[in-house]
């Protein structure tokens, strides 16, 4: 144990943010503010998500991070160091053996589990903030439930590419009530929003928290004659073979060659422990990684 | 017949100073009335009073709603005003940009409104736009351009359609000629006019223009210092104006 | 005098414009608050089917008496009734479905909007009672023939028109609709013999169906033509008589 309280926070500071994280529970997508600390990290590089981890980590848990999938980034393995030192905690890159998971940008391919906490770190809360720069308005928005101006951004999508383009930071709606950014997973994870574990957002330089209880109704929007997909690469991963994961593409040389692998570090090592090859992966070797 | 739209004592103050006082009028649907006055008389404070943007001091302004009747705008609740803003109410507004989204394409832009009140086809909010832009005279192909690249008679023609989509039964409009060439005016007033009589609108004109209130407008109400000095039939009260401020309005007019 | 023109307008049962004890003042705020007397007591009756001329020498009110009739002018005292309704009394909106339906004006100039087409002027104001768009232009077209408006111009608006055919257009406009009651003012002036005669029996078509008629006419022939009186103005006129 270190010289730190336990998670760095102090604990007035843990439940000030307890109590924006269960305001955010009972009001399912509503931007719940909070007083966000300085942390030892800068903004941008998940301040949010920390000081929430922070608040629901006890002792006996064990956490992940990731950062777009993986587990062995630069930011996931310095935020994982960082509640390892300040908190004592176990850390795992199993999102099975995980109790907390703090994420940047993915939702874990393994659904996850009721007794599992996922934790986002979250740059822009505000889902109708680059249509509406005005505070005051977007949370009248929000109060009134005026969202006509997020289907013009659809709209303007679709006027200009033809197709709903966006591809990260899909908005959605909670329970027919409040509209959501789910910070920037792919739309592809979209449809997982609704799941089993405890979802909690955190942004650190909006200081803003908000929350989806489990089970909760997440609903992308779209429009009637242009129904939200929940697209990827249209390949299956160079390493596992599987073509049902989120994929990376990753440029290999400057000529041209490229592969693509599942973003999610663990789920693909899982695959490939248990024997699956994909057509550039050399077979499995317990430390190869 | 009942009047749309019923103002009794409306007042608004700056502190001790008069933004308008003591204003009441009853208009009823399909007219047209013209606010007339210089800089400064209280006719924008009234007009942003009238339409919700101001909150006034005292009197209450009426409008008769489509389910409960006629209902203080001032003391109903924030919610409901702002679904009427959006629905049986428009604001056309001097300065385009301060009434269009100047980052959102022109079909975006008159697209908004019938999202707002839940149109959820790309389709067919698309093709009542281009419908709506071609009633403004606005060529199908300029959909997807975006406000910042037309010139400003169009910018007031687009900030039209946008705010006549959703069919509205009342509307405010603040100088909607000001600062527009006068061959642009002339357009744009028959434009304006085509819509009053074909959709039956009411509205309620500010501007500081007696050519365009003679020619847009059913009747006049001429302000001076925050108060109504003349009401009356348009050409009645600019071709025999009673009161002493009207008659100096009329009379500074240059002749061409 | 009055108490008997309303028996009689009772008995006839078709008093279409009623005029009594009406007075009209100039008060000129900013030159000094000057006030200038322009009618006084002014009285008239025009049966349904009736053609009255005003007479009376140049600014002796002829004009300031049909303005006010038209509710151009705001008549200071006294009655004016046109189809039932108190024109000196009534609300803009009053007066608006008074001149949509009932009271038609042909003034000496002619006023539009730019851009409308020539066509869609004289058709107006039959849409504005409501007449289909194809039956209104239909009965434009004929008014334009018949006032020798060539057909090339019936598209183009009368703004750019000579006078003459601005005069002509103005008419077809004012006889568009079947007014129960018109106001004419000088509608012979500035036209051509054959011109002149289309006028002259158009306001005879619409006496014969019934239309109650003021008019000022400087032509005495025309004015003989087709007036049933003469009412002299001057006697209504404040200082004279």
């Amino acid at each position: 144990m270190s010289d730190y309280n336990f998670a760095y926070l102090d604990e007035q500071t843990k439940r000030m943010i307890r109590r924006a994280i269960l305001k955010g529970l009972a009001v399912p997508g509503y931007q719940v503010p909070f007083a966000s600390r300085e942390m030892p990290m800068p903004y941008g590089w998940g301040t949010g998500g920390v000081q929430v981890s922070a608040a629901v980590l006890v002792p006996e848990d064990v956490m992940k991070v990731i950062d777009q999938g993986a587990d062995d980034t630069t930011n996931a393995v310095s935020i994982r160091k960082f509640f390892e030192k300040t908190a004592g905690v176990a850390t795992t890159e199993h999102t099975r053996d995980a109790d907390v998971i703090q994420t940047r940008h993915r939702i874990p391919e393994e659904p996850l589990r009721e007794d599992q906490i996922l934790v986002y770190q979250v740059p822009i809360p505000e889902p109708l903030r680059f249509l509406e720069p005005r505070e005051t308005e977007t949370r009248k928005m929000h109060a009134l439930e005026e969202y006509g101006l997020m289907h013009v951004k659809l709209y303007e999508d679709i006027s200009r590419h033809g197709a709903i383009s966006t591809a990260y930071a899909y908005p959605v709606k909670v329970e027919g009530r409040y509209v959501m950014d789910p910070s920037p997973i792919p739309k592809f994870d979209n449809p997982k929003l609704e799941m089993a574990a405890v979802q909690l957002f955190g942004a650190g330089r909006e200081q803003r928290i908000y929350a989806l209880p489990p089970y909760t109704q997440v609903v992308s929007l779209d429009f009637e004659d242009f129904p939200f997909e929940a697209s990827k690469a249209d390949h299956a991963c160079d390493l596992c073979g599987c073509n049902t994961s989120y994929l990376d593409e990753v440029i290999m040389d400057d000529a041209g060659g490229r592969m693509f692998v599942c973003s999610d570090t663990d789920f693909c090592r899982e695959r490939r422990a248990a024997g699956h090859v994909g057509a550039q992966g050399a077979p499995y070797e317990e430390d190869a990684a | 017949m009942t009047p749309l739209f019923q103002v009794k004592s409306l007042g608004k103050y700056y502190g001790s100073r008069i933004g308008c006082e003591d204003v009441s009028f009853d208009l009823y649907p399909g007219e047209v009335m013209g606010i007339v006055g210089e800089s400064g008389s209280g006719k924008s404070t009234l007009l942003n009073c009238l339409a919700g943007h101001l909150e006034p001091d005292t009197g209450e302004v009426l409008f008769d709603t489509r389910v409960g009747g006629l209902r203080d705008t001032v003391t109903m609740s924030e919610p409901e005003r702002r679904m009427l803003g959006r629905t049986d109410w428009a604001f056309v507004y001097q300065h385009a940009r301060d009434g269009l989204r100047m980052g959102v394409s022109a079909g975006g832009n008159v697209g908004e409104r019938l999202m707002a009140v839940g149109a959820r086809h790309y389709g067919d909010i698309r093709a009542q736009a281009i419908d709506w832009l071609g009633r403004v005279e606005i060529a199908e192909d300029r959909v997807d351009d975006r406000p910042s690249a037309f010139s400003g008679g169009m910018q007031q023609r687009l900030q039209i359609a946008r705010n006549l989509v959703t069919g509205p039964r009342l509307v405010f409009m603040d100088e909607p000629t000001g600062g527009l060439d006068v061959s642009v005016q002339a357009r744009l007033l028959d434009l304006l006019r085509g819509l009053v009589r074909e959709m039956g609108l009411s509205a309620i004109i500010v501007t500081h223009d007696l050519a365009v209130v003679r020619l847009l407008a059913d009747r006049l109400m001429v302000m001076k210092d925050g108060h109504v000095v003349e009401t009356g039939l348009t050409d009645q009260v600019l071709d025999d104006p009673q009161h002493g401020y009207t008659q100096l309005l009329v009379s500074s007019v240059l002749q061409v | 005098m009055t108490a008997q023109l309303n028996n009689l307008s009772r008995v006839k049962g078709a008093g279409m414009i009623e005029l009594s004890d009406v007075s009209k003042r100039f008060v000129l705020h900013n030159q000094g608050e000057a006030v200038i007397p322009v009618v006084e007591g002014a009285l008239l009756h025009v049966a349904a089917g009736e053609c009255v001329a005003l007479v009376g020498a140049s600014g002796a009110g002829k004009s300031t008496l049909m303005r006010m009739i038209y509710g151009n002018y705001l008549a200071n005292a006294g009655r004016i009734i046109v189809g039932g309704v108190d024109v000196a009394q009534a609300e803009p909106r009053e007066i608006l479905a008074l001149r949509r339906e009932i009271l038609g004006y042909v003034s000496q100039f002619l006023r539009v909007v730019p851009r409308v087409p020539t066509l869609d002027v004289v058709a107006e104001p039959l849409l504005l009672v409501g007449a289909e768009p194809e039956a209104a232009r239909d009965r434009a077209r004929v008014l334009l023939d018949r006032l020798n408006i060539p057909e090339r111009l019936w598209t183009l608006s009368p703004t750019t028109f000579s006078g003459g055919e601005q005069q002509r257009v103005n008419i077809a406009r004012g006889f568009a609709h079947a007014f129960p009651a018109m106001l004419l003012d000088e509608p012979t002036a500035s036209l051509d013999a054959a011109n002149r005669e289309v006028v002259l029996s158009l306001i005879e078509e619409a006496k014969a169906r019934g239309a109650a008629i003021v008019g000022i006419f400087h032509d005495e022939a025309a004015r003989d033509r087709v007036c049933d009186r003469e009412v002299d103005v001057t006697s209504f006129t404040p200082g004279l008589t």
